[in-house]
């Protein structure tokens, strides 16, 4: 068996960090907007996005899903640029635009060709204070927005078990509230609870724009200076502190709706870089969801599925960047003449390993080969580059963090990763969600006309 | 002038309009025929290979699903190694792996690291995957399953359901009837033999490109190609299609335990070489192609709040792929939507784009076209389709040029004789139907 050769990671290792450090470049405004700059020069494009500090768990009770439709109605004018003009302006410079909200951040993206840049930004500044939240604009925007959420949660089993999921595993965190926000609160939300919303979190003491691709980060500072620059200030509020109570046994919720396939979910609560005992606990929490499924030839893949072949899927997942701790989440579908109970005993069994059990060195070097490799791959994409830095900074984490990534993850031992395990992977600290398919038999065709009849060839 | 990432930026004044150079593509053939498709892209020491066959579900012949069902096989062992060995010699050097089947296409893509001891494995286990699946008894039957539940998945969706009747509909007996996933009888009997059948007729060289996209250079490039399809037999390209037949319009209902109602309406579209290619791709995108500005998107969702995902689009295909548009919104509005959807399309035939809009569209579409081609993993899928649809190498090259002169008269009367509203299909899926 073939290993891979020192010097082909050590190339990888040389090139990357050096590459990704030489191209950033920071900077705040006087008004306390972070302004970070990445030079990519392959190709005469950029891209730009600006980001803000808030998301569906900065929301109370009663107005979930607010900061989703603020994002929506951020395309809907100012008092220089009516409903829809900021689109069009930035289709006919050949862009193309969109924005996405999340738990912990709200960015509004611009993908255009390089000397459109200047444009884009002005835009973006103006839409940060100048938003009009038309009453009437807003009725059809929400109805819109209750649309997006049959189609994405209503309409999806796995997206009703994701939401229940999350709703009975937090007690009191935030993360317990769908991103889009609960059906109820969504048809009670007026115009003036966003313009509250807006005015509370849209400033550029709150914001951060991040420019990736073939610019010249002086030629940025310039333009944001001109742009961002005289914006106004608001006081952000502080928020209280929210703690998850320690969960104390585990909780089990059954989604029962129309549907082909069962499925299973299992979280268990984990730190995240920033806030854990030890600061290399979320890298063994990552490297531990790359030896479980981190490819076909990882754990899951080869035990459950090409060995015991109790699971069709099985994956494992984990996020070590977010404002508020979250959940190493275990997922799978059982095949035909295996039930979700035992996919569940199969999954429990593969975390009893890694709590028992060391993991092989060879996983683990299998490991940050991968993640070495995808760090070469990622240069390949703007967005990414940007995305990258924008999470980052947004949570109140340096950029930095994301060239060290490969550097902590070199550092985690196999005990750590038991360590981990050991800590965090246990029953007591476990929420499990099961897809029980309810027949899908309403299904009658019935043909209203002559469709289908067929006329020649 | 800067030249970059293989660009050369070329300002011509040419029917008013800016006409660019897209990265620099050279073609050539391997020794056993495969065409070659290639850009060199220096900056990242990394290449992508995709080779791509005429294989798709088209050819699936009386097996729905057989064309999908032999392209997953591929990644689940080949050669001396079996589905576990050969994941973990690719994963283990950082190297990826993919596979995917559509209606024309089927193809595989690797992505690894120009270091030459892992580049080496990539292209080897390349070379194996598709010449040399292995399909192994159980990983053919582990496969099957996995294939069934996917389907099955993706039947809960109301969208799925509407968009295989509206095929099945439009295509009646053409091989673009089916759905590529097939469907549970078929899967259900298709055997290790059909499997390799299948394989070792679209499989071969004549048949498959080759595209490649990374820090190599053009040598290295042709050994790259050589070696990827050095276990291919040259076999034959795959046949012509058969042309797509014409069928009346009609509404079909389906009940769908949902909220919310999906609208699939269209008809017959256009060829990849279709002669209206680029007036209704340009005036498609004035109707419903433009993410967040379109006619379609103002009428149903930003006028009246009906819809979260309203568009439409052609979709070119080897033969005439269809033109769709498509909605969803809550079920007791779905009649309202399918009239405006409907009535938006009618007057887009009848009087056209305004100038404007049609101005707005094809800068929208010029300007756009440098963020279109600017990573390796977007120039390896174009420069794949264009050998694959034997599109002309200046392709890119002169793509803004024929947008640019594409006018309101020409998109008009492509419209008005291509599009007809007594031809269309609807197909209503979800609530009581």
């Amino acid at each position: 068996m073939v290993t891979v050769s020192p010097k082909s990671l050590l190339l990888a290792l040389l090139l990357v960090p050096l590459a990704a450090l030489a191209q950033v470049s920071e900077f705040e405004l006087s008004n306390g907007m972070k302004v970070v700059v990445k030079e990519d020069h392959r190709a005469p494009v950029v891209v730009s996005q600006v980001w803000y500090k808030v998301g569906s768990s900065y929301e109370p009770e009663g107005i979930t899903g607010i900061s989703h439709a603020l994002e929506h109605m951020m395309f809907k004018g100012t008092e220089r640029f009516g409903a829809g003009e900021f689109s069009r302006v930035i289709s006919a410079l050949g862009g193309s635009e969109n924005a996405f909200t999340s738990r912990d951040y709200t960015a509004y993206f611009e993908t255009i060709a390089v000397e459109h840049l200047e444009r884009a930004l002005e835009l973006e500044a103006d839409r940060m204070r100048n938003l009009i939240l038309d009453p009437a604009e807003f009725a059809k925007e929400i109805a819109v927005v209750r649309e997006e959420r049959r189609l994405r949660t209503e309409d999806k089993p796995t997206g009703k078990v994701y939401e229940q999921f999350n709703a009975v595993a937090w007690r009191a965190s935030p993360y317990r509230n769908p991103v889009i926000g609960w059906m109820n609160d969504l048809e009670h939300m007026t115009a003036d609870d966003l313009a509250a919303w807006y005015r509370r979190w849209y400033a550029p003491n709150n914001a951060t724009l991040v420019v990736a691709g073939d610019v010249q980060p002086e030629a940025v500072r310039d333009m944001a200076e001109r742009h961002f620059g005289d914006l106004s200030t608001s006081r952000i509020p502080a928020l209280k502190p929210p703690a998850e109570p320690q969960q104390a046994g585990e909780t089990r919720v059954q989604v029962r709706v129309p549907a082909r396939q069962p499925y299973l979910m299992m979280g268990y609560k984990t730190p995240i870089v920033g806030q854990s005992k030890e600061p290399w606990e979320p890298y063994a929490l990552y490297v531990l969801s790359s030896v479980l499924d981190g490819g076909e030839s990882a754990r899951f893949s080869r035990d459950l599925v090409r060995g015991s072949g109790i699971a069709a899927s099985a994956g494992a997942d984990y996020d070590s960047y977010s404002r508020l701790p979250g959940m190493f989440v275990l997922s799978g579908t059982p095949t035909d003449g295996h039930t979700v109970a035992e996919l569940e005993q199969a999954l429990r069994q593969a975390v009893a390993q890694v709590r028992d059990e060391l993991i092989d060195p060879a996983e683990l070097k299998r490991v940050v080969t991968q993640a070495v490799a995808n760090k070469v791959y990622e240069a390949d994409s703007l967005f990414n580059q940007a995305t990258e830095i924008g999470v980052l900074e947004t949570l109140g984490l340096d950029w930095r963090l994301s060239t060290t990534e490969i550097d902590s993850l070199k550092a985690v031992t196999p005990e750590q990763v038991r360590t981990v395990a050991q800590r965090y992977l246990v029953d007591d600290n476990l929420t499990v969600a099961t897809l029980v398919p309810l027949p899908m038999d309403q299904q009658q065709p019935r043909a209203a006309s002559s469709a289908g009849g067929r006329h020649g060839s | 002038m800067a030249v970059k990432h293989g660009w050369v930026l070329l300002v011509l004044l040419l029917a008013g309009g800016l006409v660019q150079a897209g990265p620099s593509v050279e073609s050539w053939h391997t020794s056993r025929g495969a065409k070659v498709m290639f850009v060199h892209a220096p900056e990242l020491p990394m290449v992508d290979v995709r080779v791509v066959v005429d294989g798709g579900s088209a050819r699936d012949g009386g097996l729905p699903g057989l064309s999908r069902f032999t392209n997953a096989m591929l990644s689940e062992g080949a050669g001396e190694w079996d589905a576990g060995a050969m994941a973990l010699r690719l994963e283990e050097r950082g190297i990826q792996l993919g596979s995917g089947s559509l209606r024309d296409m089927a193809w595989i893509s690797v992505r690894s690291l120009t270091d030459a001891d892992v580049l080496a494995v990539a292209l080897e286990s390349a070379q194996a995957v598709l010449a040399s699946p292995r399909f192994d008894q159980d990983a053919v039957e582990r496969v099957r399953q996995q294939l069934q539940i996917g389907l099955r998945h993706s039947l809960q969706s109301p969208g799925t359901v509407a968009a295989r009747r509206f095929y099945r509909t439009l295509y009646a007996d053409h091989p673009y009837a089916h759905d590529p996933d097939g469907d549970d009888a078929s899967l259900a009997k298709i055997t290790v033999d059909d499997l390799q059948r299948f394989h070792r007729r679209y499989y071969v060289a004549e048949n498959a490109i080759v595209a490649i996209v990374g820090a190599v250079d053009r040598k290295t490039a042709e050994s790259i190609a050589e070696q990827v399809t050095g276990g291919l037999a040259a076999g034959q390209h795959a046949p012509p299609l058969p042309p797509v037949p014409t069928v009346s319009g009609g509404e079909l209902h389906e009940a769908f335990p949902s909220s919310q109602t999906h609208i699939y309406v269209g008809q017959s579209g256009m060829s990849r070489h279709d002669p209206d290619y680029f007036a209704l791709y340009v005036g498609n995108h004035v109707l419903g192609g433009g993410s967040l500005v379109s006619t379609l998107g103002e009428e149903v969702r930003n006028k009246r709040g009906l819809s979260y995902s309203v568009y439409s689009y052609f979709s070119p295909m080897r033969v005439d792929g269809p033109f769709l548009m498509v909605a969803q919104t809550k079920n007791d509005q779905a009649e309202q939507a399918l009239k405006v959807m409907r009535d938006t399309l009618e007057r887009f035939v009848e009087d056209g784009p305004s100038e404007d809009e049609l101005e707005a569209a094809k800068q929208n579409l010029i300007g756009g076209f440098p963020l279109r081609v600017s990573s390796n993993a977007q120039i390896v899928e174009y420069i794949a389709m264009m050998g694959f649809y034997d599109y002309p190498l200046d392709w890119l090259d002169t793509l803004t040029g024929k947008l640019a002169a594409v006018d309101v008269a020409q998109v008009r009367d492509a419209f008005r004789r291509r599009i007809s509203a007594p031809a269309g299909i609807a197909v209503i899926v979800g609530g009581n139907g």
